[in-house]
């Protein structure tokens, strides 16, 4: 540790972060029920400190007052005081059930799911986490929810149990491999939130970790849409590359030259294609976009019709992408 | 001192000079296969204590480790010492530290007994605690474990690597020497108790020990009965706990609890039993509120079998049962706030002595409150989902079993240690040891709190740079608290062999033990002592009547 970063995390440790990042004791509270906890935590904190200054106060009190001065000293008769003793069993019997009556109602909140919640699945796995969007069928391994929008967790695991916590939400939940267990909660302002696993669950269970990213509404919406374009720093042939392989046309095509189940498709683009029903047509975009989500409209002669159609699999820019590979190794 | 009890007063006479139980039967062999309690308690003493140095050192590996957000270790390694250091403080350390050790010495003493109700049961159960450690020193040896001392499944079941079958076989042995030993004194407690005394003339130490006693008799079998069906599906591949095979992973989280959360009582009762002693003799005062404190010991023992679901709040549990075993939780924690606050009251208008074992109650006072305040925290349902499996969680129970058991064994390590080995430590180095394990402790945990209630999960090999300031604090914390152990260690060895010889009763206890020689005869008494009166009645103590019964 260089001199440096001690008295960075020194500042840290005795400053707090100022209440907005966070109190001394608790992290920041980015949850609609984190400052409720909170409060409940401090309530509990000051009341254990109130009993602690009373009885160490006293002993240290007595044990000073009542040291043994001289040998013989002459001790009191007292075995007990019923006054006293039932004192000190109810009243602290009364705060108890104070206190576990606000956890309870707390606990409450938290574990039922407002219906309008969004819904986001998490899979678990040794040693990382997955989140699906199923309304919108993307995956990513950072969980980005939208801000003021209540987010319902259903979450499960594939092999041993995991737990998802996130400290600024106050939030907990085991996740069992075969059964789906829950949680739920609102995010208040877009940021980001460490996700800890807190269920050992083996060699690199400290290295489970992952991040909440808390956008807003818009953002959000922006990034989900987001989600299913294509990068766009990357040229537009290099994913019809990679979607051609990823999606098996490999299986019956070629770039070489040499047909397959399929015609090759190295010099394809721009020539004329005679076709089984003896006509002739131009290999252009719209034959291509054609080919791929309608292949038996025009089937090329010589060959089986046998290529599954890829309608609603492929978005429009994945098409695209194909349609620019293809242009590529197109001839001429 | 008054004679309180009634026995042929030939103790310590000049001239009769019978053999203490160190010096009758010489040879290794006269030791290991000996009936008498106090033999067989100081083999347990001796071998608690060995495997208390061996948890300690790993504890240390892991401080060490963590002083850098990445470490040095690999992961595998890490996982494994914490894992020993868990199994092997709690399994052969806390559970059988007080009452095997101290509670085996002084119990038939203090019940003006010869011996246990069944000595060769007391000797089988200590060799069968030595076999069963035994099966975990191979386990370290032969590939070590890493499912952590709770042995969650299905990981502990289908996916740790190392010697997990051998490990639970240990527990499963230990647990025997455990049940027997539970047997023993009850029956013992129940039969063999001096004429004259009454069972609330027992001192709290007993109730402590029969409290005890009735877990380790009642949950132990269940823990036996978790980790044989845990083999069973490990070593054949029968679906009890893994759901890929048709079993559930929560069923073992309940059984597992069912056992340990009371266990958690079984290794801190003795403790309180242990401090009911001290606070009393070191005080010159009759304890405040004798059966409110005996019979919160059996209060706690009984709804300690009730709350083990708090440990799985966020286990997928239904809600109903988490709120349920929250309330159950807070019930609990009067009967132990009624004992902390009799025991400050027992020092009112007292004369209170500044020796090593009250030191120790002190440092087990301001521990333990601050041990039980924190479990507060973690009763409160909604507070607990933030906290749990965190580093609050594990302050938390070393405050409670460190501050709490251990501080309290070390109190009546000092307190009877004339008793038991004849010797004077040095009264100075007693309270500058436990004045280090205070400070040391508070340092090294005081500071896990914070990190626990920041996020810190606990069991994590590296974490995020955040922490480290806290980490680095709680390791020379432990540096210190190392220190103390070792202080200790060496003044108690120095006064084996250097010692002064110990007075008779050096702290003018009234209970029986103090009626024998020291060290004690083989056989105990001569002659059957005869209680009259209460095991707290100190001549100092205005108004006390000789001779004259009270109950
Ligand atoms: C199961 C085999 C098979 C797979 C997989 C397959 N195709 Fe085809 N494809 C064919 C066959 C056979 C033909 C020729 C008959 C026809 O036109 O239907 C063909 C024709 C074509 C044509 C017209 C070629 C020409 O010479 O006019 C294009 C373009 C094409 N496929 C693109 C694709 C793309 C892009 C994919 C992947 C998304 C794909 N194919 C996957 C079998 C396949
Ligand atoms: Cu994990
Ligand atoms: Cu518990």
């Amino acid at each position: 540790m260089n001199s440096l970063s001690v008295q960075t995390i020194l500042h840290q440790a005795v400053q707090g972060q100022g209440p907005a990042e966070g109190r001394f004791w608790m992290p920041p509270a980015a949850s609609t029920f984190a400052s409720n906890i909170d409060n409940l935590f401090y309530f509990i904190y000051w009341l254990a400190v109130i009993f602690f200054v009373l009885i160490i106060g006293t002993m240290a009190y007595f044990a000073i007052k009542y040291r043994r001065k001289d040998p013989n000293q002459r001790t009191s008769p007292i075995h007990g005081n019923h006054a006293l003793e039932l004192a000190w069993s109810a009243i602290p019997g009364v705060l108890l059930i104070a206190v576990f009556v606000w956890g309870f109602r707390a606990y409450m909140d938290m574990s039922v799911a407002p219906k309008d919640a969004m819904d986001i699945r998490v899979k678990a796995q040794m040693w990382n986490w997955s989140f699906d969007y199923p309304s919108a069928g993307v995956n990513t391994t950072e969980l980005v929810v939208p801000a003021g929008r209540p987010v319902k967790l259903t979450m499960s695991s594939k092999d041993v149990l995991h737990s998802f916590f996130v400290p600024d939400f106050r939030v907990k939940k085991d996740v069992l491999p075969n059964r789906y267990t829950t949680i739920w909660f609102e995010a208040i302002a877009p940021g980001e939130h460490q996700i800890f696993c807190t269920e050992y669950c083996g060699q690199n269970h400290s290295k489970m970790l992952s991040k909440v990213i808390v956008k807003s509404q818009e953002d959000f919406d922006k990034w989900i849409e987001g989600q299913g374009k294509l990068d766009e720093s990357i040229p537009l042939s290099e994913h019809g590359k990679r979607i051609f392989t990823e999606r098996g046309c490999t299986a019956c095509h070629t770039m070489t030259g040499q047909a397959g189940a399929g015609p090759s498709l190295k010099g394809k683009y721009g020539s004329q294609e005679n076709l089984a029903d003896g006509s002739q047509v131009l290999v252009d975009d719209n034959y291509i976009r054609e080919s791929i989500m309608d292949p038996t409209a025009k089937v090329v002669a010589g060959f089986q019709p046998v290529m599954p159609t890829f309608k609603g699999q492929l978005r429009d820019d994945e098409v695209d992408a194909l349609i620019e590979y293809i242009k590529e190794h197109g001839g001429q | 001192m008054s004679t309180e009890v009634i026995t042929d007063s030939t103790v310590d006479a000049p001239g009769h000079a019978e053999e203490n139980y160190l010096q009758s039967g010489k040879g290794v062999l006269s030791w290991l296969f000996t009936l008498d309690h106090k033999r067989i308690g100081l083999m347990y003493l001796v071998s608690v204590l060995s495997f208390f140095l061996v948890g300690g050192l790993l504890a240390m590996v892991i401080r060490i480790e963590l002083l850098t957000p990445e470490g040095n270790l690999a992961p595998e390694v890490y996982n494994r010492i914490f894992t020993l250091h868990g199994a092997a403080m709690i399994f052969v350390f806390l559970v059988p530290a007080i009452p095997a050790s101290l509670g085996n010495f002084i119990l038939p003493l203090m019940l003006g007994a010869k011996d246990v109700a069944f000595p060769r049961l007391n000797l089988l159960s200590f060799h069968i605690y030595l076999f069963g450690a035994l099966f975990l020193v191979y386990a370290i040896l032969t590939g070590g474990i890493d499912t952590g001392w709770t042995f969650y499944t299905p990981y502990s079941s289908s996916f740790a690597s190392g010697s997990v079958i051998a490990a639970l076989f240990g527990v499963f042995i230990l647990g025997f020497s455990s049940i027997l030993t539970g047997l023993n004194f009850i029956v013992t407690i129940h039969k063999m108790r001096a004429p004259g005394q009454t069972w609330y003339q027992m001192p709290l130490f007993l109730w402590a020990i029969y409290a005890t006693s009735l877990i380790q008799v009642l949950a132990t079998p269940v823990i036996a009965i978790t980790v044989f069906l845990l083999m069973i599906e490990r070593s054949l591949g029968i679906g009890i706990f893994d759901p890929a095979m048709g079993g559930d992973p929560v069923l073992f989280q309940h059984f597992f609890w069912f056992y340990s959360h009371p266990v958690v009582y079984l290794m801190v009762l003795p403790g309180f039993g242990v401090i009911s002693e001290l606070v009393a003799v070191h005080s010159r005062k009759n304890i405040f509120g004798y059966k409110a404190i005996a019979f919160s010991s059996v209060a706690i023992s009984g709804i300690g079998f009730l709350i083990w679901g708090h440990h799985m709040f966020v286990s997928g549990q239904s809600e109903f049962a988490g709120i349920l075993f929250s309330f159950l939780t807070f019930a609990v924690a009067i009967p132990t706030a009624i004992k902390v606050f009799s025991w400050v009251a027992t020092m009112y208008k007292g004369s209170i002595a500044y020796t090593t074992p009250m030191c120790y109650v002190f440092t087990f006072l301001f521990l333990f409150a601050i041990g039980g305040l924190t479990g507060l925290f973690l009763a409160t349902i909604a507070v607990d989902v933030h906290l749990h499996d965190t580093y609050f969680v594990v302050a938390h129970f070393h405050y409670v079993m460190v501050g709490g058991t251990l501080t309290a064994f070390l109190g009546g390590l000092h307190h009877w240690w004339p008793k038991m080995t004849g010797k004077m430590y040095n009264n100075k180095l007693g309270n500058l040891g436990a004045f280090l394990v205070f400070l040391g402790f508070n340092v090294t945990f005081m500071a896990q709190f914070v990190l626990g209630t920041r996020g810190m999960p606990r069991r994590y090999h590296t974490y995020l740079p955040e922490f480290q300031f806290w980490h680095v604090i709680s390791t020379i914390g432990s540096f210190i608290l190392a220190i103390a152990f070792f202080l200790i260690l060496g003044y108690l060895m120095h006064s084996i062999f250097r010692g002064k010889k110990a007075p008779h009763n050096p702290w003018g206890g009234v209970s029986l033990e103090w009626e024998t020689a020291t060290p004690p005869i083989t056989h105990n008494f001569h002659g059957q002592p005869i209680v009259t009166r209460g095991p707290y009645e100190f001549p100092e103590i205005e108004d006390v009547e000789p001779a004259k019964a009270h109950a």
